[in-house]
């Protein structure tokens, strides 16, 4: 069994957004060995969407407080994110810390308000890198028992999993990972030109045509080269390129029902998780293209 | 309009990464790799130089800072490393503050009120009230429509258990110390953002 500490983030909380993720998630944990030990009474990490109201400190200091809990309660173990958007905010956070001593300092005078502290020193990891380099593509492989043989799935990265920071060993224009982790289920992974191209993040709140105008590129790219599933690490991708379909279908006449699903629900249905395991039962759009493999 | 040739040295001291903006060399590649592009009314090589040229007004007031999806594209691209998204984040932090950005402006009224409102309010994002209080922005009646307008979905959300149906959600339990801790670190941003 290994263990990490483990910052789940708002949207994988209970009957929120990412929920199908965070479900999946815990049974691709319970079938690989993973304990993850959620940091107590963790705060939002103020996404990047969190700039403009936060300013620098404020919203620096959201994912410090998370740091502080996390070594108060877990010691210097390597903290796992499975959002793109906390992942790339306690990286950031972490960045400042060690490289801006003003930053580091001013932090902690903030800090000392909620009795906390924090010098850095915790590593962040995607659980995606945890997969990688902790267990292996061919321990990956191994657990397999359902092959997902003839299934032809999208991998889309997306933006915030794959910069400013990326996974490691990848590239910004071309990752590689999410295409070998759809292989290494037996599924293959289509040739997908849209993988690291942006879904609109939060502006699908503010600016909903323009984003849908790029979440409908994203969805004709995927049936274009045939896929059945898209499959992506990153909840805000899921949930705009997912649950807007409707509204796309109504602003371009489009007739998309592309079924949206992570990575992590991947691996569940091959590992021969059941479909609730997967939270395939927490689709929006149905993902029946799955069921002959559950 | 007027030069003000204090704007660009103000940027670099005090906008968040704004000292950056000095080394832009004005390749464009920022501004052709952005997703929502052709939408910034100027780009951000543009909107760099005009910081430069002191055409305050013409950046303050600009939308174009509040069309970043915050992406990264552009900073990976950037063929002098320059950190431009949070550059440009910095930029509209900074209109917003100095009063200069549209109130009314969707994703300044959305970033700024509703969304930094909703996670302070209780340490977590609440996502349905979230959402509620983005509908009702303008008014009953237009959020009414914008629901109905998206009901298919919200219902699809609510069967599938990823939406809340009661829209209220509890306090972290920290959230004494929390809430010290963010009007600690306001009270520093307001000191730096001042130039003190």
């Amino acid at each position: 069994m290994k263990e990490y500490t483990f910052f789940p983030g708002c949207s994988s909380e209970k009957n929120a957004s990412a929920a199908n993720m965070e479900h999946s998630v815990q049974a691709l944990c319970k079938i690989l060995g993973i304990q993850l030990n959620e940091i107590d009474d963790w705060n939002c990490c103020s996404a990047s969407i969190g700039y403009a109201g936060g300013g620098q400190l404020p919203r620096l200091a959201m994912s410090a407080r998370n740091f502080a809990l996390a070594q108060q309660q877990r010691g210097m173990t390597d903290l796992v994110a499975t959002c793109a958007a906390c992942w790339l905010a306690m990286r950031e956070t972490a960045e400042r810390i060690e490289h801006e001593p003003q930053v580091r300092a001013d932090i902690n005078i903030a800090l000392k308000e909620a009795d906390l502290s924090y010098e850095g020193g915790i590593k962040t990891r995607h659980l995606v890198e945890v997969l990688i380099e902790d267990f292996g593509w061919d321990a990956l492989k191994a657990k397999v028992k359902k092959p997902l043989t003839g299934l032809k799935a999208a991998g889309y990265v997306g933006c915030q999993t794959n910069r400013p920071f990326g996974i490691a060993g990848e590239s910004f224009e071309n990752p590689l990972y999410l295409d070998k982790m759809i292989e290494a289920t037996g599924a293959t992974a289509v040739p997908y030109a849209k993988k690291v191209a942006c879904c609109g993040g939060a502006l699908m709140f503010t600016e909903v045509e323009k984003s849908c105008a790029l979440v409908r590129d994203l969805l004709q790219c995927a049936v274009d080269n045939g896929a059945e599933v898209i499959v992506t690490p990153c909840p805000v991708c899921q949930l705009n390129v997912e649950v807007y379909q409707d509204k796309i279908n109504q602003l371009f006449g489009t007739n998309f029902n592309m079924p949206v699903i992570y990575y992590s629900q991947l691996f569940v249905l091959a590992w021969g998780g059941s479909w609730e395991d997967a939270a395939l039962h927490q689709q929006v759009v149905s993902a029946e293209a799955l069921r002959r493999f559950a | 309009m007027a030069y003000d040739l204090s704007f660009a040295q103000d940027v670099y001291k005090n906008s968040e990464m704004g000292h950056w903006i000095k080394m832009c060399k004005q390749c464009g590649v920022c501004a052709g790799s952005c997703p929502l592009g052709p939408h910034w009314e100027y780009s951000p090589r543009q909107l760099f130089q005009l910081v430069r040229g002191g055409k305050k007004e013409e950046v303050l007031k600009s939308s174009s800072m509040w069309m970043c999806t915050s992406c990264y594209n552009c900073i990976v691209r950037c063929p002098r490393g320059l950190p431009i998204t949070h550059i440009v984040h910095g930029l509209a932090r900074y209109a917003s503050v100095k009063g200069y950005a549209d109130p009314d402006q969707v994703t300044n009224r959305f970033a700024t009120k509703i969304f930094w409102g909703n996670i302070v309010s209780t340490g977590r994002v609440g996502e349905a009230l979230l959402t509620m209080r983005l509908y009702f922005v303008d008014g009953l009646a237009s959020g009414i429509k914008r629901g109905l307008e998206m009901k298919d979905s919200a219902l699809g959300m609510l069967m599938t258990k990823r939406l809340n149906p009661i829209p209220i959600r509890g306090k972290i339990k920290g959230y004494a110390g929390f809430t010290a801790m963010i009007a600690k670190a306001q009270e520093l941003e307001a000191k730096r953002e001042a130039g003190a």
